[in-house]
């Protein structure tokens, strides 16, 4: 057989494949079928409640729709009413209080916890169930507990009966504009703390021990070996705990809802509880427009957040 | 044991032995203990004391250990007559037909893209990170328009448990847990299933997973937990139906006509299922790998 010969017999060969591949029967035979198949729930999950919701919540942001006019476009006509809100610069001012509050409480109290814990090894199991307690109760549970038991505002109150004895109080904690937010931080890093203090705790079992040895050897002290070696060997661990409180305190939504409706005067006011004013508040469906503008704001500035973050930390971190 | 020798911890035995730091290290455990306990336990365990206190004991001094007697009423009232025994049914069924789509979503999807690998998987997968950026809740908003006035259909799923159990099984969080799991299973194994003429169907049901337990109980213990937890959704969805609400949005309605005793039985009864599942289940739990998805808020 000629070379030319071959190459045509060769390439007729591949292109017999080829159309056998492309072929329907072919396609269902080599398994293209049954992979579709398997991928249908995801697809038609995914599809139905996450992927079609993300375009929609694009789309109804620059629509004004109520479910019962067919909507029309909008422009940013929504975007400019809410700007335009007092309420959400209120809520702006709340969410960032809200999540700077939770974070000079959530973010130091597990990693001074979890480096304790670590340390005793007979207790370490007890110690980091007893931490992780909180967080299994169902979360309306605590709010309503906290609420109606704790921060009960009269002088039975479980806090003000405490507080009661040293001659303090009653307190109206979640009754006055300057305690009621600090209260819900409060209640919220008890029923979250748990999750984090979990996450340093693995952290820290990954530090390379060695080197806390290697140090004690050259003299440094407790100090020194915290300093040096846990924190920086922590170091992508602290900031992806960091970069994921911000995330989760920023969508805070249950506290400020079940404790205090976003009073008194608009104190706990925050942007998810704003969205969920403006599109169920007073008459189902009048604001969903708006309620989409802001949604889709929160989820653009934290996705903008992350990426930055991770840009910027890039260098800092291990991982 | 010689000072030098290592204790494979932050201190080392010198540091043990010096007296101010093992004061300052011991006296930091015995308050991390007390604080644990007081944090950790304590709310509980007040909350137990509470739902088997009459209430007028409550009302009185809260911090009282029981001045007037048990009321073990609380509970059967509570049950029978807050119908909370019925909730707790809904939140049963809810949280059931939860799992299930969350299990079927992630093991197939994730057989499509750890196993199988067609050419458009890479893509699809793709998107399903993609998703991990959206936070659910600010989805809230045209999932409801969806549900209420679904596209095609034209036909209201409010007030329907389809509302809340399809779209729980869209968590990219459990098909990424998922196919990671099934990435480490042995290759060998699926080319010998297939060299012995197992098809997709066979080697998805005999041997992926099978093998796959361990992956399959976390995520179901997780789904479990989250539905019993989920408020805002099934609220929204279930608005007008009292009689087939969750735990979860019931006991916010009832607060303000049941006196406290009864109103905390109740809230017990809901927290009862998830701490001794966390109990049962501790390691998986504190283990951490399911950690990403409890942070999902």
């Amino acid at each position: 057989m000629s070379a030319t010969a071959r190459d045509v017999s060769v390439a007729a060969v591949a292109n017999a494949r080829r159309r056998d591949r492309y072929s329907p029967i072919g396609w269902a035979r080599g398994g293209g079928l049954a992979a579709l198949l398997f991928a249908l729930p995801m697809l038609a999950i995914f599809g139905a409640f996450s992927w079609y919701p993300i375009v929609r919540l694009v789309v109804l942001s620059f629509q004004h729709t109520n479910l019962i006019d067919p909507p029309t476009w909008a422009g940013l006509q929504n975007f400019r009413d809410v700007i335009e809100d007092p309420l959400f610069t209120t809520a702006v001012r709340n969410t960032a209080y809200f999540a700077g509050l939770a974070l000079l409480f959530g973010y130091p109290i597990p990693l001074m916890a979890a480096v304790l814990i670590s340390e005793s090894r007979r207790l370490r199991g007890i110690y980091s169930a007893l931490a992780y307690l909180p967080v299994v109760i169902p979360p309306v549970v605590g709010v309503m507990l906290w609420k109606y038991v704790f921060y009960e505002p009269s002088s039975v109150g479980l806090f003000n009966t405490v507080l009661g004895w040293f001659g303090f109080g009653p307190y109206g904690w979640l009754q006055s504009p300057g305690t009621a937010m600090p209260s819900l931080v409060v209640e919220s890093t008890w029923a979250n703390a748990g999750t984090t203090v979990i996450i340093y705790l693995a952290a820290l079992t990954s530090v390379d021990r060695d080197l806390y040895d290697a140090a004690s050897v050259d003299g440094a002290g407790l100090w020194r070996k915290i300093w040096h070696i846990t924190l920086p060997q922590m170091r992508g661990v602290l900031l992806v705990t960091f970069m994921l409180q911000i995330i989760g305190t920023v969508q805070v939504f249950l506290e400020p809802f079940l404790f205090t409706s976003g009073g008194p005067a608009n104190a706990t006011l925050t942007l998810l509880l704003l969205v969920y004013q403006y599109a169920f508040g007073n008459s189902v469906g009048v604001g969903f427009g708006q309620a989409a503008a802001l949604s889709l704001m929160v989820a653009v500035f934290l996705a903008l957040f992350s990426v930055v973050f991770m840009r910027l930390t890039r260098s800092w971190s291990t991982t | 044991m010689s000072p030098e020798e290592s204790t494979g911890g932050l201190l080392s035995h010198n540091e043990w032995a010096r007296r101010d730091i093992r004061w300052f290290f011991g006296s930091g455990q015995v308050l991390l203990f007390v604080l644990l306990v007081l944090i950790g336990l304590g709310p509980i365990l007040w909350l137990a004391k509470g739902a088997i206190t009459p209430t007028i004991d409550t009302l009185r001094n809260p911090l009282a250990l029981f001045p007037h007697g048990v009321a073990w009423s609380n509970l059967s009232e509570a049950w029978s007559h807050v119908n909370v025994g019925r909730y707790f049914w809904n939140t049963i069924v809810l949280a059931f037909g939860s799992w299930l789509c969350q299990i079927v979503v992630a093991t197939t999807g994730a057989y499509v893209l750890s196993v199988l690998r067609p050419a458009w998987s890479r893509f699809v997968y793709a998107l399903l990170l993609g998703t991990l950026f959206v936070p659910w809740i600010v989805l809230v908003v045209p999932l409801y328009i969806e549900v209420v006035d679904p596209p095609l259909i034209h036909h209201s799923f409010a007030e329907s448990y389809w509302a809340i159990w399809l779209p729980a099984g869209a968590s990219a969080f459990n098909v990424v847990l998922m196919k990671r799991f099934f990435d480490n299973l042995p290759r060998e194994l699926f080319e010998a299933a297939r060299m012995d003429g197992a098809g997709p169907v066979r080697l998805f049901f005999s041997i992926v997973l099978p093998l796959s337990k361990p992956i399959l109980g976390v995520v179901s213990i997780f789904a479990i937990l989250a539905e019993w937890k989920n408020f805002l959704w099934p609220f929204l969805i279930l608005t007008n139906s009292p009689d087939r609400q969750p735990l979860s949005v019931r006991l916010p309605a009832i607060q303000a006509q049941t006196q406290i005793g009864v109103l905390l039985a109740s809230m017990l009864i809901a927290a009862l299922v998830p701490l001794l599942g966390f109990l049962i289940f501790q390691r998986t739990f504190l283990r951490g790998t399911g950690l990403g998805g409890a942070l999902k808020g």
